[in-house]
């Protein structure tokens, strides 16, 4: 790289922060400490640690109970530990400049592009970490700690970069109270589902509203439907854009499945045009009886569920009745990236920070103040949970190992556009099944034939 | 005497004068650099790749879309702005209360005029369908921003809301440093109002009327903090109410390709300067002396 350009870019990173970062790189010298079972990472003891936190809808308080516990351990350590919004606009010039803090918790609607950082190399890899004894129990190394999937999601290339904290299960929600008022049960597979929905219009209620406005939500639905009915092949053939993967039958029955509710007038009038907070308000006021939903719906809806609502979550029924996963399967993601940057000033130190925030203790602290499921094993056992955050427990039980993700939406972002434009007018009639999966699965090809994006497979 | 003069001014320039250009103009310069490089915002590397950024401009088809949204706007928008606000100006000389309660808009950030808008347009307890339904309309009520033919047309709406308020203070300031005796003349001479605005009125004022034309040309070529807070998606109901600027900070912010999206925004710069030239140019007019 020459001089002028990198000057050029350093201070474009000073003009986006009024001038704190500062060029030049350090080489990957880590600072490392003696091991020993009390620190199987070898911190050096006195070296300072910066950890900067997304303060959003879950708060910074485990964070903080993460930063004593380390300070307790490590006494002549400086911890220095911020709670901010726009972690992107915060951190992108110190990014570009490699002096990144030590652990980061890229998260929140202005974070960091995930796949850009992976392709920048700008990621430690966390392999040390997962294998490393855990807090709770040495004799078990972190990666065993830890819900399925979450070690592969953040997993590019076969190196693990990012590790999530809170588990996100996608399914459709329900009130447990109107239902049992109805006498109407939960439905196992979609057939049931189309024929619940014509008995729940009878009572004068939509049974289905959605975020029309952001048409992404009714996207997990569908995609759910389609992993169940195809398989963990089918999910894999859509992350790794493999040729017709969108229009594999499987795909397009799941496409059918979410189109047939809009053709048959199972969705509430005008739910298309409605934002998430005023279609989740609408069924909140028994308006409709279904919504899809991540499982961060309780704690957005707090303010507003009236009382005796009992919000449960459901996963997404059966396909067919010749589906590959078995019913209870279920979509999982889980959000709160954290991750410890490659040039980060105290490697070991980011390293045992996580190892703390991943134990038990902390992870209960989580389920209690952020009123969300972490991603630690056995955290929440023997607390009490609202309803919604039980059933939500529930759900990952009995999934067991049946737990899928699409990886596809945070590795190709051109792609995740394209099949919410698609599924909006999916929704809409103004496009049928086919006309979806053709749209999108030119997008997937356009995607697959764009050199100047990196590519991955899993 | 003189010399110090200087010294004072430099000294009192420099500070703003160096803030605007570490802040406002290398940013600019530093746009256009990196508009000719692969740069993804992260990495400490940008490698040049020469025109590539601009060639794929012409064959993205989400930014021949927001070209030809933005083009419509500018059809639209600062003609339907200015009668407007011609209009009621000259409907209200005299009578202050009116502007003050069309300038109103102008004191509200467009964040919430945005959201206003958003309420005035859902389609369960929106205030237009509510409306239409009072006046034994229901049959005309629609998901108003959910419609691809319709979108466009309702940012539309809200954009010129927000504007003619501040164009009708424009215009009325304009007017009334008008003399009294000549439209004093003119109508002892018998015009009729019609043709008084036509042939006194708009050529006293057409300065202000030019200048509103770039201004609001220019807005027209933005319109991204409306559709991203309004409309569907946003930019929807499937790229309906894309536009330039919404596609600049989706390649920027949300798939990491800054080098590209800078392209955009100098693709921008130069419509938005060319735009202008050409305003100044083809109502250019002979200048009426008024001492």
């Amino acid at each position: 790289m020459n001089p002028t350009r990198r000057v050029l870019l350093a201070g474009a990173a000073a003009a986006t922060l009024s001038g704190c970062a500062t060029a030049g790189s350090s080489d990957d010298t880590t600072n490392k400490g003696n091991t020993s079972a009390e620190n199987p990472l070898g911190v050096p003891a006195e070296t300072p640690l910066e950890v900067v936190i997304f303060k959003g809808g879950y708060g910074d308080a485990y964070a903080i109970d993460a930063q004593n516990r380390y300070k307790q351990k490590y006494p002549k350590a400086a911890v220095d530990q911020k709670g901010i919004q726009r972690v992107g606009e915060v951190l992108q010039p110190r990014f570009v400049a490699d002096s990144p803090p030590d652990v980061v918790d890229n998260s929140g609607a202005g974070r960091l592009d995930l796949a850009t950082l992976v392709s920048s190399g700008k990621l430690k890899d966390l392999k040390e970490l997962l294998d490393a004894p855990s807090l709770d129990d040495p004799s078990k190394k972190v990666r065993d700690t830890l819900m399925p999937g979450v070690v592969d999601e953040g997993t590019f290339d076969g190196k693990t970069v990012i590790l999530n904290y809170s588990s996100v299960l996608w399914g459709v929600w329900y009130s447990k109270s109107l239902f049992a008022k109805h006498g109407w049960t939960f439905p196992k597979t979609w057939a049931e589902m189309l024929t619940l929905n014509e008995e729940i219009k009878k009572a004068g209620i939509a049974p289905w509203t959605w975020q029309g406005k952001y048409p992404e939500y009714m996207n997990d639905p569908l995609v759910s439907l389609a992993a169940k009915a195809g398989g963990f092949d089918l999910v894999k053939s859509i992350d790794n854009l493999e040729p017709n993967a969108w229009k594999s039958p499987a795909m397009l029955a799941a496409a059918d499945a979410i189109y047939q509710l809009a053709a048959r007038g199972h969705i509430m009038a005008g739910s298309e045009a409605l934002s998430h907070t005023e279609a989740q308000n609408a069924w909140c006021k028994g308006q409709a009886a279904f919504i899809p939903c991540g499982s961060w719906l309780e704690g957005e809806q707090q303010q507003v569920t009236p009382a005796g609502f009992d919000m449960v979550m459901g996963t997404v029924p059966a396909l067919t009745g010749s589906d590959k996963l078995p019913n209870g399967a279920v979509m999982a993601a889980s959000s709160e990236s954290f991750l410890v940057p490659a040039k980060a000033k105290n490697v070991q130190g980011g390293l045992e920070f996580l190892r703390i925030l991943f134990s038990k203790q902390v992870a209960r602290g989580f389920a209690e103040s952020a009123k969300a499921l972490p991603v630690v094993n056995g955290a929440t056992d023997g607390l009490t949970l609202p309803s919604g955050l039980s059933s939500v427990a529930q759900a990952v039980k009995a999934a067991g190992p049946n737990v899928f993700s699409y990886r596809f939406r945070t590795w190709y972002a051109p792609l995740s556009k394209a099949v919410d434009d698609a599924t909006g007018e999916l929704l809409t009639k103004r496009v049928n099944p086919e006309q979806w999966a053709d749209r999108v699965q030119k997008a997937a090809d356009a995607v697959a034939k764009d050199t100047s994006i990196a590519k991955h497979t899993r | 005497m003189r010399h110090g003069k200087y010294r004072f001014l430099v000294g009192a320039m420099a500070a703003p004068l160096a803030l605007y250009a570490i802040f406002v103009i290398s940013p600019y310069v530093q746009a256009f650099y990196l508009a000719f490089t692969d740069w993804n915002g992260i990495s400490n590397e940008a490698n040049p790749v020469g025109l590539a950024n601009f060639t794929k401009l012409w064959s993205d088809p989400l930014f021949l879309a927001a070209l030809r949204n933005n083009g419509l706007l500018l059809l639209v928008v600062p003609l339907a702005t200015i009668v407007l606000a011609l209009f009621f100006s000259a409907a209200t000389r005299g009578t202050r209360v009116y502007r003050v309660v069309y300038f109103f808009p102008q004191l509200l950030s467009v964040a919430i005029i945005a959201v206003l808008w958003q309420f005035v347009y859902t389609p369960n307890s929106g205030l237009l369908n509510g409306f239409l339904n009072a006046v034994g309309l229901s049959s005309w009520k629609q998901s108003w921003l959910a419609e691809p033919d319709l979108a466009l047309w309702c940012v539309m709406a809200a954009m010129i809301w927000s504007a003619v308020g501040f164009y009708v203070v424009l215009f009325s300031a304009a007017m009334e440093s008008i003399p009294v005796e000549l439209m004093e003349a003119a109508l002892i001479d018998g015009a009729s109002s019609g043709a008084i605005f036509r042939r006194i009125t708009l050529p006293l004022i057409f300065e202000s009327v030019q200048v509103a034309f770039i201004y609001l040309g220019i807005a027209a070529l933005d319109g991204f903090a409306l559709v991203q807070i309004m409309t569907v998606g946003p930019g929807g109901p499937d790229n309906s109410t894309e536009v330039m600027g919404l596609g600049l900070w989706r390649n920027a912010f949300t798939y990491g390709k800054f080098g590209y999206a800078s392209a955009m925004g100098v693709a921008m710069f130069l419509l938005t300067l060319s735009l202008a030239a050409l305003l100044l140019r083809a109502t250019r007019r002979e200048q009426v002396e008024l001492a």
